[in-house]
């Protein structure tokens, strides 16, 4: 307790009044129920969490909420009021809406009209064969080129798909993991043609491989040998391209798989401790990787649990990180994080009302802090987004960011008996897990036994069995429905001739590359594997002989095998 | 063997490379909780690994779970390959984010039944349990 005697001495004394009045407010409330009885529900947040109707300061004092300690001041640890200290009135989050389909070519144009139309960042989502590490004219291809992102099996398809734009001017995030080093090395690539210096290349690779196993489930190879890659890109991303974010830790898949807002949070952090204890485990100085891991959580519909959640993930990184690793940099304590409002939450019925829960989020991701956003498309339950639809999405974040007035003010829950309370009860609950995990020898591990992949099905199948009893509301799907209701809304069709051109594409790519050295590249690919060595360098002279995505990825499976799903429900 | 009492087998199966599986394993859980018996395939099954299931367990029923798009290229496959295989006697349905010109193109290639988001449990059990083959 940081308070003189005196003011401890008084606010023991009024403590002891208010828990009086408050039993007496509570005596009656009750009697006031008998005549206007609250609705005969639980009273739950989304992840189905117990809400008190009311908290007063006896919920704090019984929890020693100490504010220098719990808090603090913004862009000072433990940054639970964000890790800026001036946040959104120095700049406003980074407005960044992902973006990939059909042909690099086409994507390059959705991209040049975004940055048109006032975003700051570009992100890039890839089609299903090349976040699986095949080429467009592989036979498991087939029916998926193009389709949920852009194909980009090759340095060729890189370079169409930012040209024009200086990759010195913009930051790019990418949202691949399993072959995520193949493709960050042909961003370097594209980079290093158009001369742009390397301390200048700015982004974000997601690069989280063990999400995959527990939520997404785009992976090439097993567990280890594929955590490995990912500290090779963090190890050799410190030392060459000091400004890029090799890891963005997510616990949005997790979250859309079906997790509570806790389990997001407390399986995303592991996941983060464990790529930390590897890097350690290499030798690496905490302090040399750390300031560049980043993070990406999910926001979902309970506007009070989110905010609670990222500012628990804050204080709970900043704890972790100077307390258990002796990080001395406070770039190493800071949790800085993407947001994405909630994918699932969003209803193919009545579409337009997607606008409205989206708009809800995205409010909940700014009172949380959040350092970027993407806002998504009130079309995409049916398809990838159409122009329009994501230009409502971007606008909601201009709405907010200019209209609303919450920039402003850092933190304005932030003393909120509700809100610290309910900031300390995620992060009691996230540490609960945490402590499970440890206890199983870390994430890796836990991901092998199949216990977060268990915990997220049971989560899902419970908010299933809630929707179906109508515990949970979902306007226009079991509740406020539209009956005979058509789909009018016109969506995104990705036709065939992509996949058609893409292969045309690699046959002519294939034909005129210097085939020799293709083969000699894959070769050191192969060596430096079976070396157990950095796969970086190799990688990156591969790539530059326009060796495909698949080529070097089939060369990695051959040493490290794959990873097949236990099927398990 | 013919056992009027005998279980509904429902094979639920992941094809293509797409990897949300949250609704296949909800879907799963629900029809096993509802009597049934199900064997689930796990995720990033070629056709010919769901027909070779389907055939090896002798099912009634096969569901497939497509979120990515590709339901036009994987479908007539896996139709295709339980016709050589002479299992014509099976319902199939398929669930997923599909758009609605394709749910006619589909239903006329065989499948009898696509779900689209928004389907409650209950009506994917009634349906499986009023509609799969009784083999007597």
């Amino acid at each position: 307790m940081k308070e003189v005697n005196l003011e401890k001495a008084n606010k023991a004394e009024s403590t002891r009044d208010l828990a009086s009045e408050f039993s007496g407010w509570e005596k009656r409330l009750s009697a006031g129920e008998k005549k206007f009885p609250s609705r005969p529900a639980r009273f739950t947040s989304w992840s189905d969490m117990d809400m008190p109707l009311l908290s007063t300061p006896l919920d704090l004092s019984r929890e020693k909420f100490d504010y220098l300690e719990d808090l603090g001041f913004p862009g000072e640890f433990p940054y639970t009021r964000g890790v800026q200290r001036n946040m959104y009135r120095g700049k406003f989050w980074t407005m960044r809406q992902f973006a990939g389909f059909s042909s690099a070519a086409e994507t390059n144009g959705r991209f040049k009209m975004l940055l048109a139309n006032g975003q700051m960042g570009l992100s890039t989502a890839f089609d299903m064969p090349t976040l699986m590490g095949y080429d467009a004219d592989s036979p498991r291809s087939k029916g998926e080129v193009g389709k949920c992102g852009v194909a980009v099996s090759s340095l060729e398809d890189m370079e169409e798909l930012f040209a024009g734009i200086d990759l010195g001017e913009i930051t790019t995030s990418m949202t691949i993991n399993g072959p995520a080093i193949v493709v960050l090395m042909m961003y370097y690539a594209v980079a290093e043609k158009q001369g742009v210096p390397r301390e200048k290349v700015k982004g974000t690779l997601q690069n989280d491989i063990l999400k995959e196993y527990i939520a997404q489930k785009e992976w090439l190879f097993p567990v280890k040998p594929a955590t490995e890659l990912v500290i090779d890109t963090i190890e050799y991303g410190a030392k060459n391209f000091p400004n890029w974010n090799t890891v963005s830790i997510s616990g949005y898949h997790i979250r859309e798989a079906g997790a509570t807002a806790v389990q997001e949070l407390a399986f995303t952090l592991a996941d983060g401790l464990a790529y930390v204890d590897r890097c350690l485990a290499r030798g690496m100085d905490i302090d040399s990787f750390a300031p560049r891991l980043s993070f990406f959580f999910d926001v979902h519909n309970d506007f009070f649990e989110e905010i609670a959640k990222f500012r628990a993930a804050r204080r709970i990184w900043a704890r972790l990180m100077r307390d258990r690793y002796g990080a001395k940099d406070p770039k190493s304590w800071m949790l800085r994080t993407h947001a994405q409002t909630a994918g699932v939450s969003l209803t193919a019925q009545q579409p337009h009302n997607n606008i409205v829960r989206v708009a809800i989020q995205a409010l909940a991701a700014v009172m949380g802090g959040t350092n970027s956003l993407h806002t998504n498309s009130m079309d995409e339950t049916m398809a990838l987004p159409t122009d329009e639809a994501v230009m409502i999405a971007l606008r909601t974040q201009q709405v907010i960011a200019e209209e609303s007035g919450v920039t402003n003010v850092v933190d304005p829950f932030g003393g909120s008996y509700f809100m610290e309370s309910l900031t300390n009860r995620v992060e009691r609950d996230a540490l609960d897990y945490i402590r499970r995990i440890d206890e199983m020898g870390g994430m890796m591990n836990a991901v092998e036994q199949g216990f977060p992949q268990a915990e997220i099905a049971n989560a899902a199948y419970h908010f299933q069995r809630q929707l179906e009893s109508k515990d949970k509301v979902m306007v226009g799907v079991n509740k406020h429905i539209v009956k005979e209701e058509k789909r009018q809304m016109a969506t995104l069709y990705i036709d065939r001739s992509v996949e058609k051109r893409q292969i045309e594409k690699l046959v002519a790519l294939r034909a005129k590359r210097d085939s020799k050295a293709v083969a000699a590249a894959l070769e050191i690919v192969k060596a430096d594997a079976t070396a157990g060595k950095n796969m970086c360098p190799s990688i990156l002279e591969a790539v530059k002989t326009y060796a495909t995505l698949q080529e070097i990825c089939d060369t990695l499976r051959g040493v490290y095998g794959i990873y097949q799903d236990v099927g398990g429900f | 063997m013919s056992n009027p009492n005998e279980k509904i087998r429902v094979l639920v199966a992941k094809p293509g490379l797409d990897g949300h599986d949250r609704g296949a394993k909800v879907i799963a859980r629900a029809l096993r909780d509802a009597g049934f018996e199900v064997i689930y395939t796990g995720l990033h099954q070629t056709p010919e690994m769901v027909v070779r299931a389907a055939v090896d367990e002798d099912v009634h029923v096969v569901g497939l779970s497509i979120l990515s798009g590709a339901h036009n290229a994987l479908v007539p496959e896996i139709i295709d390959g339980l016709k050589k295989e002479g299992l014509t006697d099976v319902l199939f349905v398929v669930g997923g984010i599909i758009p609605d010109e394709d749910i006619v193109s589909l239903k006329e290639l065989g499948v009898h039944m696509v779900f689209t988001p928004g389907t409650s449990l209950q009506e994917v059990v009634d349906y499986i349990q009023g509609a799969a083959p009784k083999r007597n």
